[in-house]
C-alpha cells in the first residue's frame, strides 16, 4: 500500500473536508432519487466490507438510490455506475459513506471514451 | 509416463468449466453448447447440482463442459459458491482439476464482472474470456475492442450470444485453438498458493478493471431504460406488493385448474391399469402387491406431476425473466422480521407444490443458519399432497354454503388451512431464530438483474430436469416405501373369524391400535390411527387407507364419494377439525425427511424436524378438538 501513500493522504484530507462541511452521509440514510459518490467503505466485520466491495460498492463509484421496500423503507435498491443494480439492507448500507457527485467523473461512470481502436 | 498411459489420457475428453457471476448466461451457454446431451447429478456430500455435458469441437476434440454455480468472487459465501471455488481449485472430492476455464461475463456489465476474471487469471490455468450478451450490448451502442482486451489480459477473448448456435462459433474455435496448443503443460503452483482476496486486494482488482475498461471500451452503451421503467412499477411500495400478490394468485389458480385435466388422465390411466391387472391376474400376493401396493401407491404420487410441472413452469419463467429477485426484494423486510432472508421466499414458494423441491431450492441461500431455518419450515407450506385429505374432509363436514355475501364457506376453510400453515411457519422461524438457531443473519446483498424475455430452451430443459428428478425419486424411495407399507398392511393375514377389515389385523393395524390411546385425547379413533401409518409414506395415501379401513371398494372416485358419506356419519365435527389441524403440521412424509437428511447431511436435523412438527401437530389437534367439543362440535 506504500506506493499509494501520497494519494491516500490526499484522499483522507478531501474526506475530512467533506465530512466537516456536512456533505457526507451513510448510504443507509439516503432516499430514492438520491445520488452520490462513494467516499469510503468501512465496516467492523471484514466480511460485510468484502461483500460490499465484491458487489461493486467501492470508493469512487457513483451510486443512485432507486427504490426501497414497502415496510420500514427497507431494503434499498442501489444502482452502481449506471450499471448493475444491487439490493441491500439499510444496516449494511450504513457501512458505505457517500459524498456529493462531483462533476469530474472517473471510471465506468464516465459518459464516453473515444480513444482506442474500433472493434 | 509411458506411451500407454498417454494414449489412455488422450481418450479422456478435455474438461472445461464455465465460471462466471450469476446471470451472466452460463447455463444458457451450457445448454447451447451441449444441446440435449447433458447429465444432471449432485456433487458428492452436498446437494449442489452438478451439470455436465459432452460436445465435439469443430476440430474434432471431445470436450466435457461443466456448468458451475454463479459467483462474484472465488471467496465463497454459500455452499453453491464453495463448489465453484473447489472445482476451480481442484479441491472438490472426486472431481479432477478442469483442463481449462471459460469465464463467462455479461458484456453490458463488465465493470462488475471482470473482477472475477482477474481472480481466475491469478491461478495461471488456461483461460478464455467470454463477453456474452453481445446482442444487448450492440443494441445499446456499446463498443468493446476485443483485441485490446485480449492483449491487455494476455488471454483469448471471444464474444457470444449464448442462446444462438451461431453465436457460440467463436468460442468453439478458441477452445480448439487452446487444445491444439498442448494444454496439459499448465502448472498448478499458483492454485496451491491461492488465498482468499483481502479487502485491499479486491480494491486493487477494482482499479485494474477501471484501467482495462479505459483501454478496451471504445464506446459505452446507453444505460438500460426498460428495467428502470418496469421496476418503477414492480418495486413500487404500493403497486409492487399488490402485483406480487396477483402473480401468486394467478400461479395457484393455474396449479389447481390447469392441472386438473392431465391429473384426470393419469388417474384414469392408473385405474385402467389396476382394472387390467385385476382382470388378468390370478388372486395372489403378487397381484395384491402390484395392484394395492405399487400401482395404487405410486399412482397416488405420480398424479402430482402435472401440478409440480406447472408450478415449476411459473418459477422458471419468473427466474429467467429476472422477476424472482424482485419478489425476494419485496419480501425481505417481512421475512427478516422472523429472522429469514428475502431469498428464502423462492424455496418456500416451491414448497406449496411439494416440500422436496423447496428444500432443494434452499441451497441458493448463502448463510448456513438462514438456510437451515428455511429447510425446517418448508414442510409447513401446504403442499399439494395434503389437498386430497383437505378436500375429502371439507366435503364431508363443511356445508357448501356462502357467507358474507358470496364467499364459499368451503373455500374459506381451505384458505384458512393454507394461512394457518404460513403463519405457523413464520412463528416457528421466529422461535427457532431466538432459540436453537440463534445467530447473525446474512446480509441481503443481491443483484437485481435487468429484465429479459425468458428463453424457451432454458425453461423447457429446466422443466425436463425437474420431471426427471421427480420421477427418479418415485422410482426409488417412494416405490420402496410403498412395498414396505404394503407389507405392513397385508401381513399377517386376517384370521378366519375376522369381524373387522383385514388391515385391522395387519402390522399396520397393530401399530395403529397401539397408537390409539395416544391419539384418543385429540379425538382420533382407531380407524384414523391405522390410516395414519401408511399415510406416513405420502400424505395422500391416507385417503386410500381410510377407504380400506372402512372396507370400501371400487375405483378411487367411488371410494372417495362413499367415504365422504361414511365419514360424515361416523365422525364428529370435532374429530374432523382435529384431523385437519393435524394435517397442517404433521410430518406425514418420509420422502421429505429423507430430503432434509440429504440437504443438511445429518439425521439430526431430520429428526429435529420430525419431533417439532409432531409436537406442533399434536398440540394443534388437541386444542382444536377440545375447543370444538366445548363449542358443541361433539
Ligand atoms: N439477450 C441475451 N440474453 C441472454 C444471453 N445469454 C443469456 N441470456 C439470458 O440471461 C438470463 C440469465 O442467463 P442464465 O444462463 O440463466 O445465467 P447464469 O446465471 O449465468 O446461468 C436468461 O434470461 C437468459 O435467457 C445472450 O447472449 N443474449
Ligand atoms: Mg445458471
Amino acid at each position: 500500500m506504500d506506493e499509494h501513500g501520497g494519494g491516500q493522504e490526499r484522499q483522507l484530507f478531501e474526506l475530512g473536508r467533506l465530512v466537516k462541511a456536512g456533505l457526507t452521509q451513510p448510504l443507509g440514510l439516503m432516499r430514492p432519487g438520491g445520488v452520490g459518490r462513494i467516499l469510503a467503505v468501512r465496516s467492523g466485520e471484514g466480511d460485510v466490507e468484502r461483500g460490499l466491495l465484491e458487489m461493486g460498492f467501492v470508493e469512487g463509484a457513483c451510486i443512485e438510490v432507486l427504490h426501497h421496500g414497502f415496510l420500514g423503507r427497507d431494503p434499498l435498491a442501489v444502482r452502481i455506475n449506471q450499471g448493475m443494480t444491487v439490493a441491500l439492507r439499510r444496516g449494511e448500507a450504513n457501512a458505505v459513506l457517500v459524498g456529493p457527485l462531483l462533476d469530474q467523473s472517473t471510471g465506468a461512470g464516465s459518459a464516453s471514451r473515444q480513444e482506442g481502436p474500433i472493434s | 509416463m509411458t506411451a500407454g498411459t498417454l494414449a489412455v489420457e488422450s481418450f479422456r475428453p478435455t474438461r472445461i468449466a464455465l465460471v462466471g457471476p450469476p446471470n451472466s448466461g452460463k447455463t444458457t451457454l451450457f445448454n447451447t453448447l451441449t444441446g440435449g446431451r447433458q447429465k444432471t447429478a449432485n456433487y458428492p456430500g452436498v446437494t449442489v447440482e452438478r451439470k455436465s455435458g459432452l460436445l465435439k469441437t469443430p476440430g474434432g476434440h471431445p470436450v466435457e463442459v461443466l456448468d458451475l454455480p454463479g459467483s462474484y468472487s472465488l471467496r465463497a459465501r454459500s455452499p453453491d459458491e464453495a463448489i465453484t471455488r473447489d472445482v476451480v481449485l481442484g479441491r472438490q472430492a472426486r472431481e479432477t482439476l478442469p483442463d481449462a476455464l471459460v469465464c463467462v461475463t455479461d458484456a453490458t456489465n463488465l465493470g462488475q464482472h471482470l473482477r472475477l476474471l482477474l481472480e481466475l487469471r491469478q491461478l495461471g490455468r488456461p483461460l478464455i474470456l467470454v463477453l456474452n450478451m453481445m446482442d444487448i450490448a450492440q443494441k445499446r451502442g456499446c463498443q468493446i475492442s476485443v483485441e485490446a482486451l485480449s492483449r491487455q489480459l494476455g488471454i483469448p477473448v471471444v464474444t457470444t450470444v449464448a442462446m444462438r448456435k451461431s453465436g457460440v462459433q467463436d468460442l468453439l474455435g478458441q477452445i480448439d485453438a487452446l487444445l491444439n496448443r498442448t494444454p496439459a503443460a499448465a502448472g498448478t503452483a499458483a492454485i496451491d498458493d491461492w488465498v482468499e482476496p483481502s479487502p485491499a486486494a479486491i480494491r486493487a482488482y477494482h482499479r485494474e478493471v477501471e484501467r482495462l475498461l479505459q483501454e478496451a471500451v471504445v464506446r459505452e452503451g446507453a444505460p438500460e431504460r426498460l428495467t428502470r421503467r418496469l421496476d418503477r412499477v414492480l418495486l413500487h411500495p404500493v403497486a409492487g406488493p399488490l402485483i406480487l400478490l396477483a402473480l401468486l394468485f394467478l400461479m395457484f389458480q393455474a396449479v389447481f385448474s390447469w392441472a386438473e385435466t392431465p391429473m384426470d388422465w393419469i388417474d384414469g390411466g392408473m385405474a385402467g391399469l389396476q382394472q387390467w391387472l385385476s382382470a388378468h391376474m390370478e388372486e395372489s400376493l403378487l397381484k395384491s402387491l402390484l395392484v394395492d401396493g405399487i400401482v395404487a401407491g405410486v399412482g397416488g404420487v405420480v398424479i402430482f406431476l402435472p401440478q409440480i410441472l406447472i408450478l415449476f413452469l411459473f418459477i422458471l419463467l419468473l427466474e429467467d425473466s429476472g422477476y424472482m429477485t424482485r419478489a425476494a426484494f419485496l419480501m425481505d423486510r417481512l421475512m427478516s422480521a422472523v429472522g429469514l432472508n428475502g431469498r428464502a421466499f423462492i424455496p418456500l414458494l416451491s414448497s406449496f407444490a411439494c416440500a422436496i423441491p423447496g428444500i432443494m431450492a434452499a441451497r441458493t441461500i448463502a448463510h448456513p443458519l438462514d438456510r437451515l431455518v428455511t429447510i425446517l419450515i418448508a414442510p409447513l407450506m401446504t403442499c399439494s399432497a395434503r389437498l386430497p385429505v383437505y378436500v375429502l374432509l371439507i366435503a364431508a363436514f363443511v356445508p357448501a354454503t356462502t357467507v358474507w355475501g358470496g364467499i364459499g364457506l368451503q373455500g374459506l376453510v381451505m384458505f384458512g388451512l393454507y394461512a394457518t400453515g404460513i403463519v405457523g411457519a413464520l412463528v416457528v422461524a421466529g422461535v427457532l431464530r431466538l432459540t436453537v438457531l440463534r445467530g447473525e443473519s446474512q446480509p441481503l446483498l443481491m443483484e437485481l438483474p435487468s429484465y429479459k424475455w425468458p428463453n424457451p430452451a432454458n425453461v423447457l430443459l429446466g422443466l425436463w430436469e425437474r420431471a426427471k428428478i421427480f420421477m427418479r425419486r418415485i422410482g426409488t424411495i417412494i416405490l420402496s416405501l410403498m412395498v414396505v407399507l404394503w407389507f405392513l398392511s397385508t401381513f399377517p393375514a386376517s384370521p378366519a373369524s375376522a369381524t373387522e377389515p383385514a388391515i385391522y389385523y395387519s402390522f399396520a393395524g397393530m401399530i395403529g391400535r397401539a397408537l390409539e390411546p395416544l391419539l384418543t385425547p385429540i379425538g382420533f379413533n382407531w380407524q384414523i390411527a391405522i390410516a395414519l401409518v401408511p399415510g406416513l409414506a405420502a400424505r395422500e395415501v391416507a385417503v386410500a387407507a381410510l377407504g380400506t379401513v372402512y372396507a370400501l371398494s371400487g375405483d378411487e372416485g367411488a371410494v372417495t364419494e362413499a367415504l365422504t358419506a361414511t365419514l360424515a356419519q361416523s365422525w364428529t365435527l370435532a374429530t374432523a377439525l382435529a384431523l385437519l389441524a393435524w394435517y397442517v403440521f404433521a410430518p406425514q412424509c418420509l420422502a421429505t425427511l429423507a430430503a432434509v437428511r440429504r440437504e443438511t447431511n445429518s439425521w439430526r436435523w431430520a429428526a429435529f424436524m420430525f419431533v417439532y412438527l409432531m409436537t406442533l401437530a399434536y398440540l394443534a389437534a388437541f386444542v382444536t378438538y377440545r375447543v370444538a367439543l366445548a363449542l358443541g362440535g361433539g
